[in-house]
């Protein structure tokens, strides 16, 4: 019990602030930053190495001991290599102290993290290695001649979701794991309210079936639970959610380049239906209520919108719960893919914890970070991390072993390891992993999903306070996220990665005029010294 | 003259400090007057979710601060108020000290079952009260409990119970909620009276490792009897966020 609401640190400003001043520390404006990372001919196994690594876990004790697990196995195989594991819940946090430690040159070896985060990473010149001629080096590279474990080839690595790690011309990532959204359903009140689920999950279905959800008796409860609360549809991650819509309906967010398309005619309509059902009740959010597993696992909830790792809290018999067990109500629980506008043509977001290994001095220090990272791809940590939640693991080896098959197949065994929200949650991605996508990278993508989400937390609370959502308000809103999020900054920024250390802009007028005066001192100064010196020479013939 | 101008400056301050003085004793020993628009916390407790409400109130704690936002416990002479992400710049966290009157604006939400003032703005204002702990042991299990969520309170003579860590073994606390966290986490820790046990927390943006309460959860044993202070939290259930722990 207490998966209680940690204050998700905002990183949007450091972003920016990082942008413009933790990096001219560090490379920007003459300094040449950290030299390039060239893999060494030989490791040198006679040293020892302490690396730290910086792993985030879903406030779930089964994955850290996976990590501690893991380090330990690895250590067993390399003892000269110590790993120091430091936990977090949150990617935000991890990208925060990452940003901070950058400025003083303590960022970790090896880093879970987002390829987002990784983009602004690399504003900082070769602080982030690209992995490419790791991958394919014969000794250390994946499945290397001297690897001493058996680690997957790169043919190995699901390709989508390794493509997922490369931008800006390199692979400065590796996948870890990989996860989607799934709607977790009461199917039980669905059909309590005369409907059936369809094959597919639309928006429309949702909202209709939201909106049957609100009616109430004369004492004010709603009549599908006979509670006070009632919240039908409730999404976790709205940046997820606009995202998503969007993509569906083939609209704009940004250019693989790094402009911001999301102000659009789509956008708008969007957040007016949103506002539509955020004003009913029918809708809510993470941010405004809480986690949708527990409304939905009190029956407060039919649709409940959430990563498949956090399928373990999902449903009546769900292995972890916030909320007390007099609480839970009994229902049916039905997983399927997130709502679709086309239901022929289903498109659902990639997500999940990819791992980077940043650069130091010692080149052999990076190489013993890339050995540990390549231990995170073994079957070992990939089967046993997977079954954790609905991850799925990133390698075809792992998925394709007798063991991982049997796990999804004693699908329902227990409540335990083998709970079936879990395992349908995890079929739900293996089934659909052509329909995945993610959203472009570049310096700046973290600022724009965050904006992403923020256009659908304002637009409901406006809502619920009573206020109007009309053309009007939308522009306002457009202008405000802008601002808040500094995208009008963004768009000005070239589309690189390495945007912060091109374009500086024009000189200021007094800069001009100072560096012209200096110039035109050094002119004469030289012609002074011509003068004098063809003076002298005429003086000695 | 100068004789003159000095009585007159004396009695000037004088007055000043007996001016003060009778403000903090007002603000200590009489029912909070509220400002013309403000609400009574009676009117605030009363009020509907997501309208919006305009209360004077005085800090108790600060929890933390980050981006111009500041999450803040304050409570009156009649009830408590948790300020959640206040629009706040660096150099105006800094004024507020317990006991601080600030006047806020904001919209009354409730997450998880926490009833707080969010997207509020405030103004810093004369005045000062610093609330006593009033002991709430006696409501642990009672519908009186959540009348007081969010007030500086005390639970005296409870008992640590035994929670599991990560190897199921049973320790006194844990790092984050399940143990999954380190040193730094916020801490997890039962403590049981009359037969019923509660969860409580130091919430490390609150109260972080360095400080007296971290150190005294840590050395917690099972079996131990305690006497603690903090604030009335809520999530899904009452999670008090523990400022200071005595071992008996």
């Amino acid at each position: 019990m207490m998966r209680a609401r940690k204050r998700i640190l905002s990183v949007l400003l450091l972003m920016v602030l990082a942008s413009g001043s933790v990096f001219t520390l560090t490379g920007c404006h003459g300094s040449k930053g950290m030299a390039a990372f060239e893999v060494p001919e030989e490791f040198d196994s006679s040293r020892e190495y302490e690396i730290t690594f910086w792993a985030k876990n879903d406030t779930n004790r089964t994955q850290t001991a996976i990590y501690e697990q893991a380090i330990a196995d690895f250590e067993k195989l390399y003892p000269n290599i110590h790993v120091n594991l430091r936990l977090y819940t949150d990617y935000g946090k991890i990208y925060n102290d990452v940003i901070t430690n950058i400025a003083t040159n303590t960022t970790p070896n090896v880093c879970i993290t987002y390829p987002d985060h990784i983009a602004t990473y690399l504003t900082g010149i070769n602080l982030v290695v690209p992995l490419e001629e790791l991958f394919e080096n014969e000794k250390y590279g994946l499945g290397g001649s001297e690897v001493r474990f058996d680690a997957p080839k790169r043919e190995e690595i699901i390709p989508q979701f390794l493509e997922e790690c490369a931008f800006d011309g390199h692979y400065y990532a590796i996948p870890y794991m990989r996860s989607t959204e799934a709607c977790y359903i009461n199917k039980t009140y669905v059909e309590a309210l005369g409907y059936t689920l369809p094959d597919v999950l639309t928006w429309d279905f949702i909202w209709e079936v939201s909106e049957a959800a609100m009616e109430k008796d004369a004492e004010g409860n709603f009549l599908i639970n006979g509670q006070k609360v009632m919240i039908p549809f409730i999404y976790k991650s709205t940046d997820n959610m606009m995202i998503q819509m969007l993509r569906q309906k083939e609209a704009g967010y940004s250019t693989d380049q790094g402009e911001i398309r999301i102000f659009n005619d789509t956008t708008k309509d969007l957040l007016f239906t949103i506002a539509e059902h955020g004003k009913s009740g029918a809708f809510s959010t993470f941010k405004i209520s809480s986690y949708p597993a527990n409304f939905l696992n009190a029956g407060q909830c039919i649709f409940a919108v959430d990563s498949t790792a956090g399928a373990t809290w999902m449903g009546t018999n769900a292995p972890l719960s916030d909320i007390s067990q007099d609480k839970i109500v009994d229902f049916e629980t039905e997983v399927m893919e997130i709502p679709q506008f086309d239901p022929e043509n289903s498109k659902m977001i990639s997500q999940g914890p990819s791992v980077c290994v940043f650069n130091k001095d010692d080149p052999q220090e990076v190489l013993a970070s890339w050995l540990f990272v390549q231990y995170l791809l073994t079957d070992e940590v990939q089967i046993a991390y997977a079954e954790t939640e609905g991850y799925v693991p990133v390698t075809s080896k792992a998925q394709g072993t007798d063991e991982y098959q049997d796990y999804l197949a004693s699908s329902g065994e227990d409540n335990a390891a083998h709970y079936d929200i879990k395992i349908k949650a995890t079929e739900l991605l293996l089934n659909h992993i052509d329909d995945t996508f993610v959203t472009p990278v570049f310096n700046g993508s973290t600022s724009l999903r965050d904006a992403a989400g923020q256009l659908v937390e304002n637009t409901v609370k406006s809502v619920r306070r009573g206020q109007v959502v009309d053309d009007a308000y939308i522009e306002k809103l457009y202008g405000d996220v802008t601002s808040l999020y500094r995208l009008d900054q963004l768009s000005r920024q070239s589309s690189s990665p390495a945007a912060g250390k091109a374009e500086l802009g024009k000189l200021p007028t007094t800069a001009v005029v100072l560096l012209s005066s200096l110039a035109t001192v050094w002119m004469l100064i030289a012609v002074y010294v011509v003068f004098s010196f063809m003076k002298k020479r005429k003086n000695q013939h | 003259m100068k004789r003159l101008t000095a009585l007159l400056l004396t009695f000037t301050l004088v007055f000043a400090c007996v001016g003060c003085s009778s403000k903090n004793e007002s603000a200590e020993d009489v029912a909070d007057v509220k400002s013309e628009g403000v609400m009574t916390y009676a009117e605030y407790a009363t009020a509907a979710l997501d309208s919006q409400v305009v209360v004077e109130t005085y800090v108790q704690a600060k929890q933390s601060w980050w981006d111009n936002k500041a999450t803040v416990y304050t409570q009156d002479k009649d009830g408590a108020y948790f300020l959640y992400e206040m629009a706040c710049s660096e150099e105006d966290y800094e004024k507020l000290t317990p006991g601080t009157k600030i006047k806020v604006t904001g919209y009354k939400s409730e997450w998880a079952g926490e009833v707080e003032i969010v997207d509020a703005t405030f103004e810093i204002e004369e005045g000062n009260y610093v609330a006593p702990v009033t002991d709430a042991t006696a409501w642990l299990g009672t519908d009186d409990l959540i009348k007081h969520q969010n007030e500086f309170v005390a639970f005296k003579g409870m008992t640590v119970e035994a929670s599991k860590d990560a190897d199921g073994n049973d320790v006194a606390f844990l790092y984050s909620w399940d143990g999954s966290g380190q040193d730094g986490d916020d801490l997890y820790f039962n403590a049981s009276v009359n037969g019923q046990t509660y969860t409580f927390t130091v919430e490390s943006y609150l109260c972080d490792k360095t400080t007296d309460v971290y150190a005294a959860v840590k050395a917690l044993n099972i079996g131990d009897t305690i006497d603690m202070e903090g604030f009335l939290y809520w999530y899904e259930g009452v999670n008090p966020h523990i400022t200071s722990v005595t071992t008996k």
